[in-house]
């Protein structure tokens, strides 16, 4: 088991431009199951993805593979001739939002926006669009999803991941990374990790990550890696200690951010007092949640939390 | 992005929003030449004279130079002397106020220097009125706060006496209510033509506020005069950067003379950088990573000259530039180099950082850790180059290196 994708999840990639090309070829090498594209420019035309197997991703392969996505003009065309049950969106800004809304219009069970820049008055319609749909939003902004050896979605390097026992949950990307890389290190491995955007408007937060975790039966622990900006982490530390029988360790980048000013994301800001690393910390801790002091620290830290 | 008040002003005045009457100044004669069709056209003797500057708090803000003048002033000279007396008190005024360093409670100690005046009609204010459109990140929507503590801090009003303040959460589907509007003119305390006036006011400002996607606005306070308007006395408007894509008419409202040089330079080049007041220079990928690396460069006892994300995809040239404008800071006593290549990768990462040295020149420590994709290629590159680089293995370790080498 895992969370969220696997080896039965079937993406369509919105937006097939340099980035989307790029990282397409990348997800195809480590094994996902990419089914076809959406670029109502290139509709009608199919392209063309071989190249060597990435062997960190699913295993049995070839070392080479050969694979052409037929390219669509809707989401909706591509999902009645490929079944795709996700996609991934590297749609530019001025149109990721509306992509998002076309993706869960076609009834897909995910959607993965990594494009970074989307106009918060849009992910606000959006996130709207999406209240009564089933539709799970992961992003914008964000590196994706990755099931290790099964299936990865978005921008993440493949072969740091090792398939294992902890959850990672995180807002910011190189974070991620960096937590990965520690597990893999002390054996640990992931079952899934997620990145779920460093935007103040995303689809899902901790807390809806934490109950999957949770609920998932391979996973033994979760880390959880925030930052300044918002609530999101002293909600997943009220579920933690409420509802959380894992463990959970975490880390919060931004305790040396000066008021006021956006550190790179555009949710990363502490504003009117508010969303401060302090007092995430604080709530992480009584919650019962190991904390990391340095990210070089974010694996012992699940080491301890493990007990 | 930020704008002065008065430019807020001339946004929500050609949105039918009631503002006062008001001119703007970068000369004195330009401020002396507003004061008499300000009374003319108002009718009112009074005018006001405002710093403009990007921060709060500059009614009680103290300028430098003349530690006791304000930042905001009224002009009372006309009431009994008429507009002569009037534009005397303004060209006063204005002579030490303009180009003069402003200091208030979110300036910092620096201040910031007045390069803009607004002069504006005074009114007379029955009571004052808080009033906000900004994000509640939590439900992912905009919402209408509103307060009768006008001309307060909001921060302390909500920590000290939360039930003073309403708040109306905007679904994009419908914008604001009219109930809703009636909700916060009622919780107030406001009725017959004056709660009629603030309905259309702050439906109009939730208007102004999803068409120009800004991220706050604030009116503080927001006032109803002695004869039942509501206008707003002073304004303030901040935009999201990721949507002025589609607004040029806030773009070239921009005033780069209140940005910080450095802090321009890098985001012409695609960077991501903003400057502190340590002495170890930080090159990160990734945001989050560039947090936590002046995290722990604090954490082991150092102060971070600067946060600088060079994203995910940066090339020689920014990396060049990302040096230059790291070294051109004069506090800087040593420079961090902290990557995890995921997609970047470290071998070229590492021949940016030695050309980047080669180009710019480094008379100061280096520390740099690779991780992550091609890194061997890259700590090979690095050690090749003869550059007197020190390497690290972690984060942590690099830290400790950095801040070991600046004592």
């Amino acid at each position: 088991m895992s969370v969220l994708v696997g080896k039965d999840t079937k993406v369509l990639i919105q937006g097939l431009g340099k980035t989307g090309q790029f990282h397409t070829e990348k997800a195809i090498a480590y094994g996902t199951q990419m089914v076809g594209a959406v670029h109502p420019s290139r509709a009608g035309e199919s392209a063309l993805f071989e190249g060597e197997t990435d062997h960190s991703g699913v295993p049995g392969r070839d070392d080479t593979y050969s694979v052409e996505l037929p390219v669509f003009a809707t989401v909706n065309e591509a999902v009645a001739a490929t079944g795709a049950n996700a996609s991934v969106v590297y749609v530019p800004p001025p149109f990721a939002a509306d992509a998002i809304m076309e993706a869960a219009a076609a009834g897909l069970d995910l959607v993965v926006a990594i494009t970074e820049g989307v106009p918060v008055g849009d992910m606000i319609v959006a996130k709207r669009f999406l209240a009564d749909k089933a539709t799970r939003l992961i992003g914008p902004n964000c590196p994706g999803v990755i099931t290790p050896g099964e299936c990865k979605i978005g921008i993440m390097p493949g072969y740091i991941h090792e398939r294992g026992r902890i959850g990672v949950i995180s807002r910011s990307g190189t974070l991620t990374y960096e937590a990965v890389y520690q597990l893999t290190l002390r054996g640990l491995g992931q079952t899934t990790a997620v990145g779920i955007g460093g935007d103040p408007v995303n689809g899902t937060n901790f807390v809806d990550m934490l109950a999957m975790f949770e609920d998932d039966p391979e996973t033994e622990g979760v880390i959880m890696i925030g930052e300044i900006g918002g609530t999101a982490e002293e909600d997943g530390a009220e579920f933690v200690a409420s509802r959380m029988s894992k463990p959970v360790a975490g880390f919060i980048a931004g305790t040396s951010a000066p008021p006021g000013k956006r550190m790179g994301h555009a949710g990363a800001i502490v504003s009117g007092g508010k969303g401060t690393a302090e007092a995430k910390i604080e709530a992480m801790k009584a919650a019962g949640i190991e904390m990391a002091e340095t990210p070089s620290d974010m694996g012992e830290a699940m080491v301890r939390a493990l007990g | 992005m930020k704008i002065h008040e008065y430019q807020a002003k001339q946004l929500m005045a050609a949105r039918g929003i009631p503002v006062p009457l008001g001119r703007v100044a970068t000369t004195v004669e330009e401020a002396v030449a507003a004061v008499r069709p300000l009374i003319e056209e108002s009718g009112s003797p009074v005018v006001v004279l405002k710093s403009q500057i990007h921060a709060g708090g500059r009614g009680k803000g103290t300028f430098l130079e003349h530690p006791d003048l304000r930042g905001v002033n009224v002009i009372t000279a006309g009431i009994a002397g008429g507009p002569e007396a009037a534009e005397e008190q303004v060209r006063d005024l204005a002579t030490r106020m303009l180009g003069s360093t402003l200091v208030t409670i979110q300036t910092g100690p620096e201040g910031k220097v007045v390069n803009f005046l607004y002069v504006e009609q005074g009114v007379d204010i029955a009571r004052e009125l808080y009033l906000a459109v900004l994000l509640d990140r939590t439900v992912g929507r905009n919402i209408v706060m509103a307060s009768t503590e006008g001309g307060m801090d909001i921060e302390k009003v909500a920590e000290e006496t939360p039930d003073l303040l309403l708040r109306e959460e905007i679904d994009p589907a419908i914008s604001l209510a009219d109930f809703q509007a009636r909700e916060l003119a009622h919780g107030l305390g406001m009725n017959g033509e004056a709660a009629a006036a603030f309905t259309q006011f702050v439906k109009a400002v939730e208007r102004v506020a999803t068409e120009l996607d800004t991220d706050l606005i604030e009116i503080n306070p927001l006032v109803v005069t002695t004869d039942g308007r509501v206008v707003a006395l002073d304004g303030k408007m901040a935009f999201d950067d990721n949507a002025l894509f589609r607004h040029p008419e806030i773009v070239a409202m921009r005033d780069e003379t209140e940005e910080d040089p450095a802090e321009l330079e890098a985001k012409e080049t695609g960077l991501n950088y903003i400057k502190l007041d340590g002495t170890i220079g930080c090159l990160v990928n990734g945001a989050g990573l560039a947090m936590a690396t002046m995290d722990t460069i604090k954490h082991v006892g150092g102060e971070p000259a600067n946060f600088l994300d060079v994203g995910g995809g940066a090339d020689e040239a920014q990396v060049t530039t990302a040096f230059q404008i790291i070294t051109k800071d004069p506090n800087v006593k040593g420079i961090f180099v902290n990557i995890f290549g995921g997609i970047m990768r470290c071998d070229v990462i590492a021949t940016g950082i030695v050309a980047a040295v080669k180009t710019v020149g480094l008379d100061v420590p280096l520390v740099v850790r690779l991780e992550g994709t091609n890194v061997e290629q890259g700590k090979q590159i690095i050690s090749e180059s003869g550059l007197d680089v020190v390497a690290a293995d972690s984060l942590k370790d690099g830290a400790e290196k950095i801040v070991e080498l600046v004592r």
